[in-house]
């Protein structure tokens, strides 16, 4: 991990640390609390001074839904809301499991994975739940 | 300082429809001044006297322009804010506070759309969406929005409550039911709890009878100040509180999805009235998917968190039951042209005015609007009582 601050705006820089490997969030220095997505200011106190941490990786699916693909494609795909252990929510995906299989509540992972040529942060379960293997 | 000094200071004294379910070879811009005319007319005015316009589009970024323009009005107060859905209730607080401070004497809100039979369909409209108004941490998940939104907050509301799809299926088939009574709404045939459940799954645990109508439609309404509302032509019908919360944009962003900004205009509106949800003869809900109606239900307190699954059960809001829930059939089976809010005004207008014919509510004398925006984002509530509720 580098220490090397973002020069950019914490829309790139966030991106930034992805294209590098490195899911960061934003800290706010004045009241603790980590802010997601990224911001010039914190949404709690107001603060400009955040600071980019990183994140343990670790969250819990707080809500969740299948989008179905056409019928007998197997393309359905869950999109899910994730509660960061930080404390912030964040949209995004469960691979490498059923996507019917995925439960509110359940523990997942973050790994960074490319698509459509961007580092994109989705989750995969913790605990080794893996079921039918496929990612989209 | 409060708001209550407004309360009952304003009336509509005029509405109108137009275009409603498909407009073929008609223009968005067209129906709207169709619906603007009727208004007008109900009204007892002409449209020279218009001088106050509240609208907006999803379609256009400056409606208000052209709008003015087709009409042939130089208005002394304009307001275009656009929050989604909730947008035509939203409109209220402004024309109250301009009709109060003699800024003008009649205000017109207004609302077109062809999104079902029109160029700029509904899809290209969220293609474009991507690009003016972009959502760079939920686009790259592809969220089928707003429908998967909305089928999160359900996700959770089943998770918390015990919530289950047969109850979210009770709200569409009370507004077909209601649908059936009302001879202008687009989906009239038998719907029961099963068709519900086994048509097709667009984005779990939502199927396309949880979704509202894509249809075409336009309304609008005339706002007045009470001294001159009464010597129109109509029974006018007073604006006895009003209130707009918005706490978040995106569903990402909402602390929790069982608790709408709802809770908050609901409170600031019934606090205007001096009402609370029991005084309330006849309600409305922008029911864009059965969970709003549900959330809403239990914001605006006519049940406990947690309760509304119950509350709708066995036909509790359906005609008959006991509370009558989008008379006209809602944005599920009467009309639903992107922007669903002004109809639930043009709605209660109609029921304190007994024009309702077979779906009409007996002795409706106060009358709930609430409108929706977004992704569960901007809510807005209305209370219309008629003159004797004064
Ligand atoms: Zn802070």
């Amino acid at each position: 991990m580098t220490n090397a601050q973002p020069t950019n705006g914490p829309d790139a820089a966030f991106q930034d640390y992805l294209a590098r490997g490195e899911f960061r969030i934003q800290q706010c220095d004045g009241c603790a609390r980590h802010v997601f997505y990224p911001r010039v200011l914190c949404p709690h106190c107001g603060s400009t001074q955040l600071s980019w941490k990183a994140a343990s990786g670790a969250g819990t699916v707080y809500a969740c839904s299948v989008v179905m693909g056409k019928p007998g494609t197997h393309t359905d795909y869950a999109v899910v809301l994730i509660d960061l252990a930080e404390g912030t929510r964040m949209m995004s995906h469960v691979v490498d499991f059923d996507p019917h299989a995925v439960k509110i509540g359940m523990p997942v992972t973050a790994r960074i994975i490319e698509k459509e040529g961007s580092p994109l942060v989705v989750f995969a379960p913790t605990n080794g739940q893996v079921q039918n293997g496929g990612t989209q | 300082m409060s708001l209550q000094h407004m309360r009952g200071q304003s009336a509509i004294v005029g509405v109108g429809q137009a275009g409603i379910g498909e407009a073929h070879g008609f223009t968005a811009m067209e129906i709207l001044a169709q619906a603007a005319t009727k208004a007008v007319a109900d009204a007892g005015l002409k449209m020279q006297d218009i001088d106050g316009l509240a609208t907006c589009s999803s379609a256009a970024s400056m409606w208000a322009l052209p709008t003015a323009e087709y009409l042939g009005l130089r208005p002394k107060f304009i307001d275009s804010t656009m929050l989604g859905g909730s947008s035509f209730i939203a409109h209220l607080m402004p024309a109250m506070l301009a009709l109060e401070s003699g800024q003008c004497n009649a205000v017109l809100v207004c609302y077109g759309s062809t999104q079902k039979t029109g160029t700029f369909s509904r899809k290209a409209m969220s293609e474009a969406f991507k690009l003016v108004d972009p959502l760079p941490y939920e686009h790259p998940y592809q969220p089928m929005l707003p429908p998967t939104a909305y089928a999160l907050a359900a996700s959770r509301h089943m998770h918390e409550f015990g919530t289950t799809r047969e109850q979210l299926a009770e709200v569409a088939v009370a507004a077909r039911r209601w649908a059936q009574l009302n001879p202008e709404a687009t989906m009239r045939d038998p719907l029961s709890i099963d068709d519900v459940l086994n048509s097709r799954m667009i984005s779990t645990p939502l199927t396309v009878r949880d979704c509202c109508l894509v249809t075409d439609g336009a309304g609008a309404f005339v706002l007045m100040r009470a001294d001159r509302a009464r010597a129109q032509k109509q029974k006018p019908v007073y604006v006895l509180g009003n209130a707009t919360a918005v706490w978040n944009r995106q569903i990402s962003c909402m602390e929790n999805l069982t608790v709408t900004s709802a809770s908050e205009s609901g409170q600031r509106a019934f606090e205007m009235a001096g009402l609370r949800p029991s005084d309330v003869d006849v309600v409305g809900l922008y029911d864009a998917f059965t969970i709003n109606t549900l959330l809403f239900l239990e914001d605006l307190g006519f049940c406990k968190k947690g309760e509304a699954g119950a509350f709708v059960q066995n036909g509790g809001i359906a005609p008959g039951g006991h509370l009558p829930v989008n008379t006209n059939g809602g944005g599920l089976s009467c009309v639903h042209p992107g922007m669903y809010g002004i109809f639930l005004v043009i709605e209660a207008v109609r029921q304190l005015r007994g024009e309702c014919g077979e779906r009409q509510v007996k002795d409706a004398k106060i009358a709930l609007a609430h409108g929706n925006g977004g992704t569960l984002s901007s809510q807005s509530t209305a209370l219309f009582g008629l003159e004797e509720t004064l």
